[in-house]
């Protein structure tokens, strides 16, 4: 494995902080965050409950934007983008893995992947894509036909299918039982690989931070450990 | 076929329930508009295609004789394009199979043919100008009776019996309502028009080189009241009785009247139907697709833009908006068609120009589907502002904070299950807002619609119960002296009879004139009484007269200011009285007087020339054979058929209207409430099913979700009430017209009423809703959300 400093930067996190305000009340979610993230990397985020996860996460993938502090994709700055510019940059680059799937319940699970794939520039097919998480053949079932762990995996289906540059996935696996989330986490863990997809996990799960190159651990909205996995091992070596 | 196409079809068939309720709803107020307006426009291009078509005259004139050049000298003056002279005059008829006398009147036939009001025959032909005892009828009257060409009746012209062969059946655009004298609706079995021939007319009248009736018809912009002033002048040696223009032609004002109380109904009562739909369309497809908020927020994050999420609901609010449109002009242009062919048939017009409503369509759509586009747009607007993160996530539970009401209710100890629904209430008053605005609207127009019969029968009854009490008014040929009165009691059956003079006349005030009747009344009548809108039984002036409201308006006239009154019977004199007061009376025209003060002015002995009778109802046969004899009298009216004729019209026309009317403001309700509840079904299910898992049974959860509407829409019902009152209000002044007005009185039955049928409709909608409620499955309903 190359080291860290040969590949360009994905993403670059320069003192982000994010305070939600309701009436009177501030919540500071992100006191100042410095992260970057390099191409082909598979990163954890470890952390408790409140600790800022996921509103790291969706500031990332152009879903909220910051308090404070700047973020780039690249050379793109997204804090302080339009509307207009954050939507074209989700398209094109970024997709999603959510912890409740998300799926339209009205479309199959080929049409959901289709969603994606007929506004992406160089998108696979919805047939490949389900393939590659092993669910070729339950191409026309609508999700409320799917078990979680199903649903789950056509969600990052629909995730891949545009080829995206960064995957961002909160609690992938939280909704699941150990068996079905390795299945999951092996889908996510095989398109890191082939596809070279730099990935963000979220997880409560800390025996799951073993198939990352790097885990990062978040706690009360600042980074408190950042470090390289010394060994990494397949998601079928995990349980929990 | 795109996936986010194929989503917004499994979206409509998913809430295809909904998206119905919003269609009807919305077709609804369309289909109101599209059939009022083409209906109205349909009526008023036959009305005019078929005055032009058979040349009806623009203005008309009574003499008592003048002599046949008179014809000559009215073309002559500036502005008549033509003149025809005419012999007409009252018969009392003996139809084979009717106990009681008809009425007729009798019109000449010019001998070189009519050149105006061109008479259509529907059936045999006119009468032979060489045959004294041929003539046609007006087409209802002979229908009525069966009279077909060359059946014969009996008449008294002139005094004298006559047999007469019946030639054909006609239509005239001048009798398209054919009234009675001194009836208020038309009566088809106890009146008709027959033309006669010029010669036969003036031989039975004494009419020999002679004209008692002129019509003109007045060339393109020809000032119509310097003509009828020129008239007047003309015929003024000859007992003229007045000029007057197509407003005092009574078949001309009265469909005139019929016709812009319809178009009132057009104009007024659709768009607040319209307007209420669309308004409510456009707060329920808002909420509809504020349930949507999560997956605007996930396509938000699978990178679609505004615009196209934006166009994407827009689709599907499009698609139900054009749904209700298409819905409300089909529904609308067979209402229109049954509306059309109801009037028609009242009418009798002999043919119809059907007019579209073109602008009706047009209007409706526009207004139908900026309302689905803009409660559309609005919503998703609201999801797409929210940062696609927030969007996503459940709407943030609302604040706790403890109001004011809070408190107060916090107080009465209800059970949690009340709290619930209060605490909904509360905590979003918009969304309790609609449901309340869309209830109380339906109980508003209920009651604005039911108000028509509160207003019917309070004209009925003013009219019948207390005004004419009278069974039976006899119109004497001339006016004779007051021991007439007394006369009548040898009449069989009579028990009571009371006399009473009528003139026509022309009152003046100003520059403005009208032409009228001047009525006298003998004192201690008990029968025939001036009563206004609200009972009260006036006494008619001895220094004075009293003026019907309408009359007074069309005068501009006011209590205390002098009014000029030009007799146009004998004696043709001129009065100066002063107005004393001025009566609400809805139907009333008259000036009225105390007799005595009329002759004292008129400086003759006292004169009646309507006799007013109470009659002993199993009599009544005897006295109208013997009526039938009697040539002294030239008319007649059973009063008990006057009322009959009046209810027998309004049902026909008015209450049917009413009747549609209601029909879809129930369902309107029924629209808004059944939406409004599956609505809170679907955004309260995680809370509702929650229930269920504590341990609620389904009834206390039931209640939960019918009891916040049925709490809505109790409040919502004197709101209604309020609303109703004011519409009411507007459509009496929409209704108003020339001769008839409306009196404003709703009575308790009708708030009633109103209230009842919309809350039945929402009740029944809210179990509708709430029967699902019992299939909702536990585990999903939880499973939906975190
Ligand atoms: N919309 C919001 N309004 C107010 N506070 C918020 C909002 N979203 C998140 N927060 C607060 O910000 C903090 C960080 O939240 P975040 O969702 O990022 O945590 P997390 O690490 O993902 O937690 P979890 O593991 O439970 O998902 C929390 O204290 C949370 O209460
Ligand atoms: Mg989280």
């Amino acid at each position: 494995m190359q080291s860290n400093s040969d590949r360009l930067p994905v993403f670059k996190a320069e003192a982000v902080t994010r305070v939600y305000r309701s009436g009177t009340v501030e919540v500071w979610a992100l006191r100042g965050v410095d992260l970057s993230l390099v191409e082909g990397e598979m990163v954890v985020l470890l952390g408790a409950s409140g600790s800022g996860k996921s509103t790291l996460v969706n500031i990332l993938g152009g879903l909220d934007l910051p308090s404070g502090g700047r973020v780039f994709f690249r050379d793109q700055e997204l804090s302080g983008a339009s509307d207009r510019q954050l939507t074209a940059f989700r398209r094109d680059h970024v997709g999603f893995v959510f912890q409740f799937y998300n799926l339209v319940p009205s479309l199959t699970a080929r049409e959901n992947i289709a969603l994606v794939t007929e506004i992406a520039q160089d998108p696979m097919t919805p047939e490949e894509a389900l393939d590659r998480v092993g669910l070729a053949n339950r191409m026309d079932h609508f999700p409320a036909e799917l078990s979680g762990g199903e649903q789950q995996r056509v969600a990052i289906a629909r995730a891949i299918a545009k080829r995206p540059d960064v995957l961002l996935c909160d609690e992938p696996t939280g909704a699941l039982d150990s068996k079905t989330g390795v299945q999951v986490l092996d889908a996510l863990h095989q398109v890191n690989r082939d596809l070279g997809t730099a990935t963000v996990l979220i997880t409560h799960n800390a025996s799951i931070q073993r198939i990352a190159h790097r885990v990062v651990v978040l706690a009360d909205g600042r980074i408190v450990r950042d470090e390289v996995n010394p060994t990494r091992v397949q998601p079928g070596e995990v349980s929990w | 076929m795109r996936a986010l196409d194929r989503k917004m079809l499994r979206d409509l068939r998913r809430i295809w329930a909904q998206a119905l309720a919003i269609a009807l709803v919305l077709g609804c107020g369309v289909m109101v508009l599209v059939a009022a307006q083409a209906t109205q426009a349909t009526l008023v291009a036959t009305q005019a295609a078929y005055y032009e078509r058979h040349r009806f005259a623009d203005v008309f004139a009574g003499a008592t004789r003048a002599p046949e050049n008179i014809v000559q000298a009215a073309r002559l003056i500036p502005g008549v394009a033509q003149a025809e002279g005419r012999i007409s005059f009252q018969a009392i008829l003996d139809i084979e199979g009717m106990a009681e006398p008809a009425t007729g009147r009798i019109l000449s036939l010019p001998a070189a043919g009519p050149g105006l009001n061109l008479p259509m025959v529907r059936l045999g032909r006119l009468p032979d100008p060489d045959r004294a005892d041929e003539v046609a009828l007006s087409e209802p009257f002979a229908e009525t009776h069966g009279l077909t060409p060359g059946s014969r009746f009996r008449g008294i012209l002139n005094g004298q019996l006559r047999d007469l062969t019946v030639t054909g059946w006609v239509l005239s655009p001048e009798f398209i309502y054919t009234m009675p004298p001194g009836a208020m609706m038309p009566d088809d079995r106890r009146h008709g028009v027959i033309w006669m021939s010029e010669a036969a007319a003036a031989a039975a009248m004494d009419m020999n080189g002679a004209v008692n009736d002129i019509a003109l018809r007045l060339t393109r912009g020809a000032d119509e009241r310097a003509v009828i002033a020129a008239l007047d002048r003309l015929l003024d040696p000859y007992g003229g009785t007045g000029a007057h223009g197509r407003d005092r032609q009574v078949s001309h004002a009265f469909l005139d009247g019929e016709l812009s109380q319809l178009g009132a109904m057009a104009t007024y009562l659709p768009p607040i139907f319209l307007i209420v739909a669309a308004f409510l369309v456009n707060m329920v497809l808002g909420r509809l697709i504020a349930l949507e908020r999560a997956q605007i927020g996930l396509m938000k994050a699978l990178g679609y833009g505004r615009g196209e999420i934006a166009r994407h609901y827009l689709l599907l609010a499009g698609l139900i908006g054009g749904i209700g449109v298409g819905l409300g002009w089909l529904f609308g242009w067979w209402m229109a068609g049954a509306m059309i062919g109801l009037y028609g048939d009242f009418f009798r017009f002999p043919f119809i120009i059907r007019d579209w409503g073109t602008q009706a369509l047009a209007i409706s759509a526009v207004l139908g589907l900026a309302s689905v586009a803009l409660g559309g747009l609005r919503a998703v607007w609201a999801s797409l502002r929210l940062p696609p993160a927030e969007a996503m996530q459940p709407p943030a539970p609302p604040r706790f904070s403890r109001g004011l009401a809070d408190m107060a209710l916090a107080r009465f100890r209800f059970r949690q299950t009340t709290m619930m629904i209060f605490r909904s209430v509360l905590r979003w008053p918009g969304r309790a807002a609609i449901t309340l605005f869309g209830v109380a609207a339906s109980v508003g127009v209920l009651v604005m619609s039911y108000f028509i019969f509160d207003a019917v029968d309070r004209l009925g009854d003013s009219v019948f119960q207390q005004a004419n009490r009278q069974h039976v008014t006899l119109m004497l040929a001339q006016p004779q002296t007051d021991r007439a009165t007394q006369d009548a009691l040898s009449l069989p059956g009579v028990l009571h009879s009371e006399g009473a003079y009528v003139v026509p006349v022309r009152a003046v005030h100003g520059h403005r004139a009208r032409l009228t009747a001047l009525q006298g009344h003998y004192p201690d009548a008990e029968l025939a009484r001036l009563v206004d809108d609200a009972g009260r039984v006036v006494t008619p002036p001895r220094d004075g007269v009293v003026l019907p409201e309408m009359l007074a308006r069309a005068l501009d006239i006011r209590a205390g200011q002098s009014l000029t009154i030009e007799m146009l019977g004998a004696p043709r004199i001129t009065l100066t009285l002063p107005v004393v007061e001025i009566i609400a009376q809805g139907m009333g025209q008259e000036a009225h007087i105390a007799a005595e003060a009329l002759f004292a002015a008129m400086d003759s002995a006292p004169q009646v020339n309507l006799l007013h009778l109470a009659v002993r109802l199993d009599r009544m046969d005897a006295l109208n054979a013997a009526i039938k004899t009697t040539p002294a009298v030239g008319g007649l009216l059973d009063w008990a058929e006057v009322r009959r004729q009046f209810d027998a019209a309004l049902s026909d026309n008015l209450l049917t209207m009413v009747g549609i009317y209601t029909l879809i403001e129930v369902l309107i309700a029924i629209g808004v409430v059944y939406n409004a509840a599956r609505i809170q079904l679907s955004e309260r299910s995680y809370e509702l099913a929650s229930l269920r898992v504590l341990g609620f049974s389904r009834a206390e959860v039931g209640y939960v979700l019918v009891g916040e509407i049925m709490f809505l829409t109790l409040l919502a019902i004197p709101l209604g009430w309020l609303l109703g009152y004011w519409l009411a209000l507007g459509l009496v002044g929409a209704l108003s017209t020339d001769i008839f007005q409306i009196p404003f009185h709703i009575t308790r039955r009708t708030f009633a009423l109103a209230a009842l049928a919309v809350f039945l409709a929402a009740l029944g909608s809210v179990l509708m809703v709430r029967r699902r409620l019992d299939r909702v499955d536990l585990a999903s309903a939880l499973k939906a959300r975190e």
